[in-house]
């Protein structure tokens, strides 16, 4: 907008300059409503999802990373004091170990953790890799499905009426009873994981779909029919443009989930993979291997969460909120 | 005698029980710009809705050149009240947007709309995006996004609506001198008089909802016009008359 302002040219015709006696007409309230109204075009809308807690926390601090390529360092900004925190709690942890001399099975140190993480590096690698892998197909299977869905919903009321409620059932399912049951009927492979992650993130992804395609403003729609757009051509012209800020927001909250859906389903059972490995560790009461596996995995979900962002910026560049 | 360029025909449209267009006529002569003003919530919007065949009527018929276009939307160009200039498209490709609807190869729309970039005051502001022009120049490329598409008939929805006092004095300013250059068909609805006698070479002024044609006034004034036209007489003749007739 700065830059506008400084590098507009004169229209013809405007020599005349318009001074107080222009017939400037009426600026009742329309110049205030039309500059909010074109703010909130130019952010997109934030899409409404089912946590609304972890919506706003990942729009709050979107501006920091996606801010180009001051955004790493703006990033470090804005995490330091977090950093210091987290810190700070390390040190607090460390010197109550220390002064109590709880037992390490008990409540390792914070060194002790990084200590027997580390010695045991080569093992927790060869458990991440799985996770990984179960992570990407669930997910990939759970993104496929959501933009099927959501395409479908947007296009018919019909299906938007059956398939609502289902998705918010979906959403219900106690996953934690449901996942024994997955490897009953589905062993020990590939797919009860791939299952758990789709029932997890499956729903964030549809709904950001699907609320971002209906967040399209009736003018908009109206604008393209007066210009003889099919309902396809408005479709990818505008609602599906329109739904991708949405749709970011969506895949990050989906991509988090996704990580904890996988440990959690490899926890229930598996032959690798860093949930099992957890599972493992804990039955043999090596706490600081658990606690270790625990970091590996929250690293995990934070890079690719980060990523989202990236794919974001190479997706859509013309998005920037703030 | 050549029917005009667009007749509207005792047009009836209601929303449920809500009567909102009560037999609204009147016509418009090939390269005339008519305003319609009326009071607030009158229907003028739903009035545009249904001409510009957004809308289904309920009754009578909209005519161009004579042949009935009820209910189609081929005919018209509709600019809205928000520039609804979209962040992910360039300028230039905002403005070709309604060709590309039409089917007109992509880069064979961009050189339809690239030389008139410079009449709308948007030269070197091609590749750029919406939300680094300032507002008079988003509403002009949203001009150039309805002209570009070379329909009969021009429908602006109060284009100035969203504009600050002053860029709105320079935006009408500049679409008079503008108009007087091509052949533009227009109907143009706002609730400002003074840019509907600024502009429009007649003047229909709609009655409360349900709204029909209260009256029509002819604006005798010199063209081109210009910030000078203003102080004539007969401007200030033609404002008080409109406003007598809204106002009563």
């Amino acid at each position: 907008m700065t830059r506008a302002s400084q590098q507009r040219p004169t229209p013809p015709g405007v020599g005349g300059g318009a001074g107080p006696t222009a017939p400037e007409g009426s600026a009742r309230g329309g110049a205030v409503g039309g500059a909010v109204g074109a703010r909130e075009w130019q952010q997109g809308h934030p899409a409404a999802t089912p946590d609304g807690a972890t919506t706003v926390a990942a729009t709050r601090r979107a501006p920091a990373l996606t801010a180009g390529a001051r955004g790493a360092r703006h990033a470090f900004v804005a995490g330091f004091p977090s950093l210091v925190l987290v810190a700070a709690g390390l040190v607090a942890w460390q010197w109550f170990v220390a002064a109590t001399g709880v037992r390490p099975q008990v409540l390792p140190s914070p060194l002790r953790v990084a200590e027997q993480g580390w010695a045991a590096r080569e093992q927790i690698w060869a458990n991440t890799i799985p996770t990984l892998q179960v992570t990407a197909v669930g997910f990939a299977v759970s993104l496929g499905l959501g933009w099927v869905i959501a395409i479908a919903v947007d296009f018919s009321p019909w299906l938007r009426r059956a398939l609502t409620p289902l998705l918010v059932v979906s959403q219900t399912l106690p996953i934690i009873a449901i996942a024994p049951l997955l490897i009953i009927w589905f062993g020990f492979g590939l797919l009860p994981k791939v299952v758990v992650i789709a029932l997890v993130t499956f729903f964030p992804v549809a709904i950001g779909l699907v609320e971002g395609f209906a967040s399209t403003p009736r003018a908009a729609t109206n604008l393209l029919r007066s210009m003889g757009a099919s309902r396809w051509q408005r479709f990818r012209l505008v609602r599906l443009p329109q739904a991708m800020p949405s749709f970011f927001t969506a895949l990050r909250i989906g991509i988090t989930y996704a990580v904890t859906g996988a440990i959690f389903a490899e926890y229930v059972g598996a032959t690798a993979g860093l949930g099992i490995y957890m599972s493992l560790q804990k039955n043999s009461f090596r706490t600081d291997l658990v606690l270790a596996a625990v970091v590996v995995t929250a690293l995990l979900s934070v890079t690719l969460f980060a990523l989202t962002f990236l794919v974001q910026r190479l997706v859509i560049p013309w998005h920037r909120r703030g | 005698m050549a029917p005009p360029r667009l007749t509207l025909d005792g047009l009836l449209k209601a929303y449920g029980d809500l009567p909102v267009l009560d037999g609204v006529s009147f016509t418009v002569g090939r390269g005339e710009f008519v305003a319609v003003v009326g009071p607030s919530g009158c229907g003028k919007s739903t009035l545009f809705d249904v001409v510009a065949g957004l809308e289904p009527p309920d009754g009578g018929r909209v005519l161009v050149d004579g042949v009935d276009v009820t209910g189609r939307t081929d005919a018209f160009a509709y600019m809205p009240q928000q520039d609804l200039l979209f962040p992910w498209r360039t300028v230039l490709d905002n403005t070709t947007l309604g060709l590309e609807v039409a089917g007109v190869r992509r880069r064979a729309a961009r050189e339809r709309a690239r030389p008139l970039f410079a009449e709308f005051g948007l030269d070197g502001f091609e590749e750029a995006r919406p939300g680094e022009l300032s507002g008079g120049m988003r509403q002009r490329a949203a001009l150039l996004r309805t002209v570009v598409q070379e329909r009969p008939v021009l429908l602006l929805d109060e284009p100035f609506g969203a504009l600050d006092a002053l860029t709105r004095a320079d935006m009408q300013v500049w679409l008079a001198g503008v108009r007087a250059r091509f052949e533009w068909t227009v109907v143009l609805v706002t609730h400002d008089i003074r840019e509907a006698v600024f502009l429009a070479d007649r003047v229909v002024v709609l009655g409360p909802r349900p709204t029909s044609v209260r009256r029509e006034v002819s604006v005798d004034l010199p063209r081109p016009r210009d910030l000078v036209t203003i102080t004539d007489p007969a401007f200030a003749a033609a404002e008080a008359e409109l406003l007598g007739s809204l106002v009563r």
